[in-house]
């Protein structure tokens, strides 16, 4: 085979992989607007939090040691203690499940009824806050992430393909283990909606809030719910990008890649985030290496994504798979 | 009298729609721009000039132009650093191609050139609408940056990859530069500001302002009462590209004098012109200033208060800022979704009647 086509290959496969990352920020994004209709810009910062939050107290850190220091004068940093991993994500997603908690509490249960691009405003505003919050609480330099998934290149898929064709492809065994916790996120996500009480609820609330109100589902219950879910997708991604590439803030700016996932695969639709990932991951690879790094000078990959999103919307504005748009006077 | 209405009678149609109805408000809009214009040269100093007078009066007109697209037409805009972007190239490349040319010349055939692209990016409005419309104007955000950072005819093969602001002048006084007067700075913003504030206050009540309000009130519904989507929308991008054309040119002109496109009109810049509205008040020219005013002075205040007076280390305020701007918008949206300009109304209404609200 030609090395040209063998490249192209290794690299949609990595692209593929990139985009199981951009879906499974999506994903979040797409369970908060089906439930309660907002569109939340915050899930990037949730998965940033989240990640932080998961190395703090693995690392035993004291929240807002930085602020008590310069209130006080004191000198502390650390508690002394290391907790384990599985722990760390349990105490984790207990936090983010409070903070949906206060989210809905003290946000949206006064936004109720508001039209959505407010709502959105607010998520905007809701990632301001929580960005700082989350620099204060843990500090904002560059965290190391370990919960024990495998990294490095994966020798057997290299060895393999080296005897089959006389190249060896890179992939990296954290892909690999990402996408295999993606697909079992999404199974367990439609496990959950279809076979329990509450995930039925939760459609019902999707579908239509006043008729699931008017048979006594408790609106309340269901979006705290849907924004622990969310967050707890949020801390999976986090786990994720930050295991690959440090916790930083530019974790939270996959958000902004999360959006034109979204569009192309429609704001409503969970197979829509999912195939949106991945056309997004290797169609900006793909475009990178074929046409980006040679003739435009590379880092096409900062627009792509925005770019084919855009053009695609101008041909069908609702999305790959979203719900016909029907407007009414 | 101390804001009535009583005794001002109004005799003819202009006299009942002028801008500020009440003498008070007139006698006090003019005062104002009596001190700003002929006080406030004489005794400005170098520090309220680079971190409080020219940000707001430039940032200002800024929010003035995606108030326009957003406030008014409905189109909500995440594009604003990159159309700031093309701004500052404009100039850049019409300051350094014609030598002689003056810097209102240049500042404004800046603006020109930014509604053109502004208008050619507001083309998929017609299809997208809502959500979709904003990231879609990401596009445009990403994809001027990367541009302004790739093609090297754009910052003239400089080396570092960076624009610097030569000097030039109008009549005879030097308004960029380093050797640049705190005073000649401030009054050449200014000029811009006054202008077009009074540009957008007229366009935003006479014909094209109201076809702006009809479409961002209901599309569908202003298409057929005979509002023309196409010219509506496409004018709100231009207009609103050309004040953004603007501020992005003196930003880079006057204000920085050096920029690096990526840090300086990157997405950080367009939500934060976003949330000056959204503070100030979506719809509200006095709103666009009140928004721009209040961020411009949050960090300088939150630092003078936090670094200097307790002594906290820069990182920490930096940090509390988000944490207050984020909360600050969210208390907004809750309490009063129409911002800092609504305040501001509520507060004249109670003025008018006060003491007797009855």
């Amino acid at each position: 085979m030609p090395d040209q086509l063998l490249f192209a290959i290794e690299v949609s496969l990595n692209g593929l992989m990139a985009g199981v990352m951009y879906a499974l920020v999506a994903l979040g994004f797409v369970l908060i607007f089906k439930a309660s209709g907002i569109f939340n810009y915050a899930q990037g910062v949730m998965a940033l939090f989240a990640a932080m939050t998961l190395v703090g107290i693995q690392n035993g850190q004291v929240p807002f040691a930085h602020l008590i220091n310069a209130t006080f004068g004191t000198k502390i940093h650390h508690f002394g203690w290391e907790v384990p991993a599985l722990a760390a994500i349990l105490l984790t997603v207990v936090i983010m499940a409070a903070f949906a908690w206060a989210v809905n509490r003290y946000i949206f249960r006064h936004l109720v009824n508001q039209e959505p691009i407010i709502l959105f405003m607010a998520t905007i505003g809701l990632a301001y806050f929580l960005e700082g919050v989350a620099d204060l609480m843990w500090g904002s330099e560059i965290k190391k992430l370990d919960v024990g998934l495998p990294q490095g290149i994966n020798d057997w898929i290299d060895t393999t393909t080296f005897d089959a064709f006389g190249y060896g492809f890179f992939i990296d065994n954290l892909d690999i283990v990402a996408t295999i916790i993606a697909a079992l996120l999404v199974l367990g996500l439609v496990a959950f909606s279809q076979y329990t009480k509450e995930g039925r609820a939760l459609r019902a609330v999707a579908d239509d809030h006043q008729a699931a109100l008017s048979v006594g589902i408790s609106l309340n219950f269901i979006w705290v719910l849907v924004w622990s879910i969310a967050g707890f997708v949020a801390l999976v991604a986090g786990i994720m990008w930050g295991t690959k590439s440090g916790v930083q803030f530019s974790l939270s700016l996959i958000a902004l890649k999360a959006l034109p996932v979204l569009m192309l695969g429609g704001f409503t639709s969970i197979p829509g985030a999912i195939v949106g990932g991945l056309i997004i991951g290797v169609g900006e690879k793909l475009f990178e290496f074929a046409i980006g790094a040679p003739y435009l000078g590379g880092a096409t990959e900062n627009w792509f994504a925005y770019v084919l999103a855009l053009i695609f919307l101008v041909f069908r504005p609702q999305g790959l798979f979203g719900e016909k748009i029907i407007e009414r006077v | 009298m101390l804001y009535r209405e009583a005794g001002d009678f109004k005799t003819s149609y202009t006299a009942d729609n002028q801008t500020f109805p009440i003498q008070f408000d007139r006698v006090g809009y003019w005062a104002l721009l009596a001190v700003a214009v002929l006080v406030v040269p004489f005794i400005i100093t170098d520090y309220w000039a680079s971190s409080f007078l020219v940000p707001f009066l430039i940032y200002a007109i800024a929010a003035l132009g995606l108030n326009i697209l957003t406030g008014y037409c409905g189109q909500v805009s995440l594009g604003t650093g990159g159309f700031m972007a093309v701004g500052a190239y404009a100039s850049y490349k019409l300051m350094t191609a014609f030598p002689w040319m003056d810097m209102f010349t240049v500042t404004i055939l800046s603006g020109f050139i930014t509604a053109a692209v502004g208008a050619a990016f507001g083309l998929p409005s017609l299809r997208i609408k809502g959500f979709y419309l904003a990231v879609a104007t990401l596009a445009a955000q990403f994809f001027l940056v990367w541009m302004f950072n790739k093609v090297g005819w754009f910052y003239n093969y400089s080396a570092s990859g960076q624009i610097n602001a030569p000097e030039r002048s109008v009549f005879g006084i030097i308004v960029t530069g380093p050797n640049t007067q705190a005073w000649a700075q401030y009054l050449f913003c200014l000029i811009f500001v006054i202008a077009l504030a009074w540009i957008a206050r007229n366009l935003t009540r006479g014909t094209v302002g109201r076809q702006w309000m009809a479409i961002r009130d209901m599309d569908i519904a202003a298409e057929i009462i005979g509002v023309n989507p196409l010219r509506a929308k496409l004018t709100a991008f231009a207009v609103s590209s050309f004040f953004v054309g603007i501020s992005g040119a003196l930003f880079f002109t006057v204000y920085l004098g050096a920029v690096e496109v990526g840090e300086v009109y990157g997405i950080t810049k367009s939500f934060l012109v976003l949330f000056m509205i959204i503070i100030g008040g979506l719809g509200s020219i006095f709103g666009s200033f009140a928004g721009a005013a209040f961020l411009v002075l949050l960090p300088v205040v939150l630092k003078l208060v936090g670094v200097d007076l307790l002594g906290w280390p820069t990182d920490i305020v930096a940090h509390l800022n988000l944490v207050i701007v984020g909360a600050l918008i969210i208390f907004f949206l809750v309490v009063e979704p129409h911002g800092l300009a609504q305040l501001w109304r509520l507060t004249k209404e109670k003025l008018r009647l006060w003491p007797f609200p009855h």
